[in-house]
């Protein structure tokens, strides 16, 4: 995994552990709060950040699939008083079927039908919400769902929550790194390279394309089963087609192939509105205007900012020198 | 409900179907136009539509522009905006992969739709009808003229473009362009004009379909994603690339659409073009009317 990862893996446990120190300051008091959301959405991220850095996918879907783990777990919590564990595993479950019945077809074929079929995808799953009133109670939303609890210890409070869901995001940046570089990424980063040389060399690239496609899935998932235990409340527009938009931002920003770009991404979408809230529902030109300026001026997201500063100045030093 | 009710009742259905499978079929064909230049899925395609619609309700609405003047200036408008999309964000990284060009085109749709909020609020905006709102009758069922008027126009537009694509020099360099850019260029065509040329174009076909459709389905500015969404549909339907398939496909989606919504659930009527596009994906990605040996060699 590498000796940066782990020194990244550490520091970060440590800068979460302290992190609700921030609740005792009164103005930023809600930043913990908004932590806890920032690590749900960064366990979409980190999956979205494989199959867009690695796979060279878009998925436009991705809300869809948190919708859906979240769903999974409201509605058999409540009107079926599953076990909240058992009803995490049953969305899992259903994601990944469905990531392979959306993924599959469009994979195999060469080119971005992805980005099209989970677009339509989280739009129908998106109708779904909405219109099977009798499941999922439509545009009211449902409620009452319970926290989570373990051993007899219920998640009860925000901080628990919070220190419960960055729990489950750090296993799965572990996880994430490790598949990186496991068999599985080294075979994504040959596609990346030349999708017809790694083929050559015998690498199925549908095959861990869909892979990729189906881990990420489930991670939105699993996301979204922790959002509706935390939250107690779901209705369709969290699942909307601008959050998985917002997704792709994050990715975007934090430079495509770059896990931990994922995180910071996350966090910084995330935190964002609290920054906007002058712009009120205009805030949405400035989403689309960062999204292009960092696609066309920093296509490795801020990651690769020093980079591009670097290469602006360098032949201007150079010549002032020489 | 008795025989001939139900009659009239699926002949309503089918014109509401080819009124607003005309729409998708304009769309599917701005989707192609651009595709076959640069291999891009340009996702602010429904934008070009919303834009259309809502800049002729303000110059017909507000402005009082007589309406086949103003018909004539959105188009001008559109296509002025597709031209500033590919100048300013598609032109200066025309050597990067297509992923990126296609998340630029999902942050052009972001800000379009942004802009348009802006302008023109959250608001649905109507328009007159372009001639009269007097039903005709027929077998049961009624047509309102515009109805008339999208179908008319739409195969008006499917006959200009076709004698544009195989009959002028500028139309054959840019199927010429869509086969082989290479080749293309090798006989001396500018292919990174022709490029600014799809997207001026497809804007253009984009603001034709706005402006037709408001006056019978109103217009705001979060139209363009769903329009776009069924109108690439059609497109794969009739085999990305096809000109003719992406006609047929547009009104067959149009029909499987209202006959749907008619004859089964309205409340899942927008899930059923979406249906339809994941399930051309799982069986024949090439398209209905495409084989998969022909989409690869003939794009126009």
């Amino acid at each position: 995994m590498g000796r940066n990862n782990i020194i990244g893996i550490l520091g970060l446990s440590l800068f979460i552990l302290l992190f609700p120190l921030t609740g005792r300051i009164s103005a930023i008091s809600h930043y913990v709060d908004i932590m806890v959301f920032v690590g749900l959405t960064a366990m979409i991220t980190m999956g979205l950040s494989l199959l867009m850095g690695y796979a060279g996918q878009i998925s436009l879907g991705h809300a869809a699939f948190y919708g859906l783990g979240a769903y999974a777990s409201g509605i058999l919590t409540v009107k079926y008083g599953l076990n909240p564990w058992l009803a995490l595993f049953i969305g899992v479950f259903l994601s990944a079927v469905l990531a392979v019945v959306v993924g599959s077809p469009s994979l195999k074929l060469r080119g971005h039908y992805l980005a099209m079929a989970t677009l339509a995808f989280g739009e129908i799953i998106y109708i779904i919400f909405n219109g099977w009133i009798s499941l999922t109670k439509g545009p009211d939303g449902f409620g009452d769902i319970p926290y989570l609890s373990i051993f007899g210890f219920s998640f009860d409070s925000m901080l628990s929550n919070y220190y419960l869901i960055w729990f489950v995001a750090i296993i799965m940046l572990v996880f994430v790194l490790n598949i990186i570089h496991s068999r599985l990424g080294r075979a994504l980063m040959s596609i990346h390279g030349s999708e017809l040389a790694a083929s050559a060399m015998g690498v199925n690239a549908a095959r861990f394309k869909i892979q990729v496609f189906i881990i990420s899935a489930v991670m939105a998932s699993i996301a979204g089963s922790f959002y509706a235990h935390y939250v107690q409340y779901i209705n369709p527009p969290v699942f909307d087609l601008f959050f998985s938009i917002k997704l792709l931002m994050m990715v975007i920003i934090g430079g495509m192939s770059n896990i931990w770009g994922a995180l910071i991404g996350a966090a910084l979408i995330t935190f964002l509105p609290e920054w906007l809230i002058f712009m009120e529902d205009f805030d949405i030109l400035a989403y689309g205007l960062i999204l292009l300026l960092i696609t066309m001026f920093l296509p490795k997201g801020l990651f690769g900012l020093p980079e591009v500063v670097y290469k602006l100045f360098a032949p201007r030093v150079k010549a002032s020198l020489g | 409900m008795d025989s001939s009710g139900l009659f009239s009742q699926i002949v309503q259905y089918v014109i509401t179907g080819i009124t607003v499978g005309s729409i998708y079929a304009i769309v599917a064909l701005g989707f192609n136009i651009i595709y076959s230049a640069t291999e891009i899925i340009n996702f602010a395609q429904g934008e070009f539509v919303m834009l259309g619609g809502l800049v002729m309700v303000t110059l017909v609405n507000s402005a009082g522009i007589p309406m086949p003047l103003a018909f004539f200036i959105t188009i001008s408008a559109v296509t002025l905006v597709g031209l500033l999309m590919e100048r300013a964000a598609i032109f200066p990284l025309r050597d990067t992969t297509v992923l990126r060009l296609v998340i630029i085109t999902i942050a052009l749709s972001i800000l379009i739709k942004g802009l348009a909020m802006f302008i023109w609020g959250k608001d649905s905006f109507a328009l007159p009808a372009f001639s009269g709102e007097t039903p005709i009758p027929f077998l049961g069922a009624t047509i309102v003229p515009q109805t008339l008027w999208i179908v008319g126009l739409t195969a008006v537009l499917v006959v200009l473009l076709s004698i544009f694509f195989n009959r002028t020099l500028l139309g054959k360099a840019m199927s010429a362009c869509a086969d082989n850019p290479e080749a293309a260029s090798l006989v001396g065509i500018n292919t990174q004009r022709m490029v600014m040329f799809s997207f001026m174009l497809s804007a253009a076909l984009g603001a034709v379909a706005g402006m037709i459709i408001t006056p019978v389905a109103l217009m705001e500015y979060d139209r363009g994603a769903l329009l776009a969404l069924k109108g690439f549909g059609a497109a794969i339907l009739g085999g990305l690339g096809h000109f003719y398939g992406a006609v047929a496909a547009g009104i067959l989606l149009g029909l499987l659409e209202s006959l749907g919504a008619g004859l089964i659930s309205s409340a899942f009527k927008d899930a059923i073009a979406l249906g339809v596009l994941l399930l051309v994906l799982f069986i024949k990605p090439s398209g209905l009317l495409g084989s998969a040996e022909v989409s690869k060699l003939r794009k126009f």
